[in-house]
Parts: structure tokens; sequence; C-alpha cells
């Protein structure tokens, strides 16, 4: 029997019961389909993070006061500290070759009001700096002036949220807001950037960072951003940072530094890990449709004794049997994979539509993998029912009716 | 051409042993036009199915052609069924999902024939068998005689010198039955060996060499007088 034959009988028997060979399609489908998304699930995670990292800035230190005792704990964001980080701190550490640029943070929450408008928001004390170390854009404007960070100007830039909410659609340039107890006048707004690691910086007011020290009543920052001359300065500039403040605090290692790179690629691998085993477990669910191609072939076979026993009686050889079920059940993988895809594809235009920030994407080697295994599996379990099939007494096969 | 030579077909019932076949001799020259006979149980369709090489004798020899069959492997006696015996049976067997050509068709497509000649071929046995209009229909579509016809048609598509009928008129009105038995008779007048296993007399006594077998044994063996 020719090739093209064997298939074309096994996909006239498979058409002749469209019930039993749609029901294995789907389960074949899903199976598919699953192991596809949940894999584009998590490689949509992996890039969504590198991209939130990314847009932090880039060859970024991030120095935070405190120092946790135990390596691979949490640095303590809120910890009691021993020694304040200053804004002296931070100017110190371009002394460093290592380090391009250095913006200090100081964090504080105050109502910003304008008119009869007030929101209390997040305020953000910093240097001119800030604006490339975490590549801020500007919408209208300019942002805080290089110049002497200790000096408090009353100017302020707004996020654009904070600036939607207080002006509207009007320019709020040169206008004032209040800000506390203090007049700022708004020199820029920042165009719309969305949320970066979960700090929504469009709802903030930023202000010169000595502002906000006679603001908040207080010379502690909340972190300094060090941005390093490169990819291969970072730990150059790590071990000069550190450096540094030692020395400026008396020999004690008081502070934290975390460098963006090593924690992307933490990240990196962390969510690498986490879609192979998404994928696994999919995969098992591809595992169980192979199960049921070979429950459902082991029921044909039963049912179509009769049909094997004429087979026998024409003049086909056990051989010649096994491949006509086998090419049924790989007909079947093949197929329901095709349309696993088409499903998968189908959530993925879905996701897209509905979630356009999160870039889920099924990589090149989960499609591959799943219309593998589905073949795989169709193949394996189409054995045993198969061999059944070659090995059935005509005689007994006939005489069934 | 067939030729049986003190064939033994045992089963194990439960604790019993039954003898379906017990040395039986049995010699069938070509274009010989034979019946078997026997009541229920007496062995006939075992032997049938021996002569047709869906079974295995369990003692004794069976020459086809001069072929010791009982020597042969799985593949060859698959050849053998293939190319030189068809097979008609009680229930048709025809594949329910398949159209009656596309029945007609299976012995060519499992032997490997190209697909423009067996359309010719089945066009043709179609038509010869009076059953052109009716190639496209499926077998739940066709009335018992229509479809004992299309089998008969598929048994004889690949030209095979011996013709194996089991009871082919066992599920057929009378008038259907006559008609089948004829078409049959004239598959024997073009010079096919044809063997029927029959329970019915009256088809008994219109073959040449009536067989009648009894509890395992041949009991009987009778030529009727040209």
């Amino acid at each position: 029997m020719k090739i093209d034959d064997t298939l074309g009988f096994a996909f006239r028997s498979l058409r002749g019961y469209p019930l039993r060979t749609g029901l294995m399609l789907l389960a074949m489908a899903i199976g598919v389909a699953s192991v596809v998304l949940l894999t584009a699930l998590g490689e949509g995670a992996r890039r969504y993070v590198t991209q939130e990292f990314t847009s932090l800035g880039t060859h970024l230190l991030i120095v935070l006061p405190g120092r946790s005792e135990t390596t691979g704990g949490p640095p303590p964001l809120l910890g009691e500290t021993p020694r304040d980080l200053t804004l002296e701190d931070a100017l110190a550490l371009l002394r460093s070759s290592a380090v391009r640029r250095v913006a200090p943070v100081m964090v504080g929450s105050a109502p910003v009001t304008r008119d009869g408008l007030s929101r209390e928001t997040v305020i953000l004390g910093t240097t001119a700096a800030m604006a490339e170390v975490r590549n801020l854009s500007m919408a209208q404007g300019r942002f805080l002036p290089a110049g002497e960070a200790s000096r408090a100007e009353a100017h302020c830039v707004l996020g654009h949220k904070l600036k939607t909410e207080l002006f509207g659609n009007t320019s709020p340039l040169g206008r004032f807001v209040r800000i506390g107890e203090r007049r700022f006048r708004v020199i820029g707004a920042l165009a719309p950037k969305g949320q970066s690691l979960g700090v929504d910086i469009s709802d903030v007011a930023i202000i010169p960072v000595a502002s906000a020290s006679a603001l908040f009543n207080r010379v502690s920052l909340f972190r300094i951003l060090v941005q390093a001359r490169g990819r291969d300065a970072i730990p150059r500039a790590k071990k000069a940072v550190l450096d540094i403040i030692r020395e400026r605090h008396d020999g004690e290692d008081d502070i934290t530094v975390i460098t963006q790179d090593a924690m992307l690629a933490t990240f990196d691998r962390i969510f690498k890990t986490l879609t192979l085993a998404v994928a696994g477990i999919a995969a098992i669910s591809l595992a169980v449709a192979g199960i049921l191609i070979m429950n459902v072939m082991l029921v044909a076979v039963s049912q179509r004794t009769g049909e094997i026993g004429l087979l026998k009686a024409l003049g086909a050889p056990g051989g010649q049997i096994l491949r006509l079920f086998l090419s049924e059940s790989a007909m079947l993988s093949l197929v329901g994979a095709a349309l696993g895809l088409l499903l998968a594809g189908g959530g993925l235009l879905l996701a897209e539509r509905f979630f356009p920030n999160f870039p889920m994407a099924a990589p090149g080697w989960a499609l591959l993998a799943a219309v593998g295994v589905a073949l795989a599996s169709g193949l394996v379990f189409g054995v045993m029912p198969a061999r059944r099939a070659a090995r059935l007494d005509p005689v007994a096969a006939l005489s069934r009716r | 051409m067939i030729c049986l030579e003190q064939v033994e077909r045992v089963f194990q019932v439960g604790e019993e042993t039954v003898y379906a076949l017990r040395q039986v001799d049995l010699t069938v020259q070509p274009g010989e036009y034979v019946s078997i006979m026997g009541p229920s149980g007496s062995g006939k369709s075992t032997l049938l199915n021996i002569l047709g090489l869906l079974d295995r004798p369990d003692n004794g020899v069976y020459r086809l052609e001069g072929i010791d069959t009982t020597e042969l492997g799985e593949r060859k006696q698959a050849d053998i069924r293939r190319h030189k015996i068809g097979f008609i049976f009680q229930f048709f067997h025809l594949i329910p999902r398949l159209t009656a050509a596309e029945n007609v068709e299976l012995p060519l497509t499992l032997a490997g024939v190209a697909a423009g000649q067996r359309k010719a071929r089945v066009a043709e046995a179609l038509e010869r068998l009076g059953l052109a209009d009716r190639a496209r229909h499926r077998p739940d579509q066709l009335s018992g005689g229509q479809r004992q016809r299309v089998a008969i048609a598929r048994a004889t598509i690949m030209q095979p010198a011996i013709i194996l009928a089991d009871e082919p008129t066992g599920n057929l009105d009378r008038a259907s039955g006559n008609d089948v038995i004829e078409t049959i008779e004239g598959l024997n007048r073009a010079g096919m060996t044809v063997v029927i296993v029959t329970h019915d007399p009256e088809l008994g006594q219109r073959t040449g060499r009536q067989v009648r077998m009894l509890d395992g044994r041949i009991e009987d063996d009778r030529r009727r007088a040209p």
C-alpha cells in the first residue's frame, strides 16, 4: 500500500467518526495552546520586568542607607540607620572616575495646592542629574536646572498626572503652586511615562533637593541613584561608592549598593526558569491529550474489529494495519497541534488587545516543542492500540458483526 | 490446486478440547464449484478459514498451487490472500464510511496499484455487476443484494483464482439470494474456483460437488454427474 493511500485511508476513517475525531482534536489543541500560551505568559513577564528595569535608566546603581547584616536578605528600605545619607555624601561620590552622574533622592509627602485644588502627593527632592539618570522626558518646559545643589530654589517640575489634575489642559509653565507651606514656580511637566517598578512617577512633584530638605526639615536622603560611566565601570563604581561612603562615615559600612544589571540578570534567570516550569506543567496537559488519544484509539480498534478482520482477509499484513492506525494518531496530533497553534495565536492577539503594555510573545522554541511533544505523544500513545489492531486474529475479528 | 492432507484444528474451550477438524483430506481442482454443508459446529467455517489462510491448521499440510502454506510467514500469507483469494461473507463486511466504489477499490489500494488504474478497474467491475449507478452510495444506502454484489465486486477485483464464500445468501431474501448465486456461478463459469459454505440444501444442490461435514470430518463427498 502506498504512503498517500495509507494517509488517505486514515484521513477518511477519521472523517468517518466526526464527533470522536473532533473531541480528540479539541484535547490536543487545548494541550498545545496551553503550552504556547503559558510560555508566552512567562516570556512576557520576563520581558516586562526587563523593560521596566531598563526604563529605570542604564548602568544604574542604587545606594540605600543602612546595611543588611545577613547576605541575601532584602535591603532595609525603611530600617533604622546608624548614619544618615546626606546630600554631601551624594556629591562626594562624583569624585570617582567610574561615576558619571549622581542623583540624590529625598522623598516626602505633602499637599500640592493650586487655587482651590489640592492633592496629597509624593514630593521628590533631587537634582538636575535625575533627568538623565532616570531617562525622564519632558512634555513641557524644562527639568530642574543644573547648578548649586545646595541652593533651595523655589521651582518645581510636575508629573503628568499631577499636572493634568491641577491644571487640566492649560499650560502650567510659570504658574505657582503651593507645596506644603511654600510657593513653587512650575518650570516643567514630565511626559507621561506611566508605572515604573510600581512607583507612579506621573503623580509626583519634583523640587530641588535643598528645597525638599527645608520643606521636610531633614537632611537624610531616601536613596542615591548613581550612573556609572558604562557597563564595564559598574563594579568599579560600586567599589568606589562603598569606599567613599565608608571614608565619610568613619570607616563604617552602613550603606547597601544594588546594581541594576545584577538585579536584571537575576530576574532574567528567575523568569526563564519560571517559563520553563510553566511550560513543563502545560506539557502535562499534552500528555493527558496523548493518553486520551490512546484511549479513543483503543475504543476505535474494538469498534472496528470487523474492518480490521476484513483488511486482513483482503491481504493486509499486520504491519500495514499498524501503519494505518499510527497514521491516524499522527494525523490527529498534527492537526490538533495546528489547531492549538491557531488557538494560541488568537489568545495572544486578544491578550495584546486587552493588555497592550504586557509584551506577551511565544518564543520559537515553545512552538516547536509544543508541536513536537504533541506529535510524539500521539505516536507513542498510538502504538499500543495500533499493535493491538495489527495482532487481531482475523477469524475472531470477522465473526463479530 | 487446493490440497489438504490430514488437517486438524483443535480449539480449547475452557477445560474442554474441541476438535473442529479431524484428519481432513480434501483436494479441489481448478475451476471446481464446491459447496460445503453440514450442521452448525461441524467445522465447515473452520475449514473455509483454513482454506482462506485466515486460520492455520494445528496438524497436517495445506498446499495451495503446490506451495506448502503452513510454512509461510504472516506477510507471505497476506500476499497470497491478496492475490489469489477472494472472500465473500454472510454479513458483507463492507466498510460503512466508504462508498461502494471505495469499498471495491480497497484490495487494489492495499496492493499498491496506481490510483488512475484503480478507478478504471473499479468502474469496470461495478459495471459488470450492474452497480454502476450505485458507485457513490454508501453501504447503508444499498439493499442487501446490492451490498453483497459490491462485496463480490471487491472479492473479484484482484482476479483471484479462488472465491471463498461463507453463507453468501444467509442474510438475503430469496430473490436477491438467487441473484447473488447466479453472479457467483457466473464467476465459476469464467474459470474461478468457488467454494461455498452454506446451510441451504437448495443452494447445495446447484453445485457441481457437495462436501458434507459432521463433527469435524468429511462425511460425504459427491460429484454431480455433469
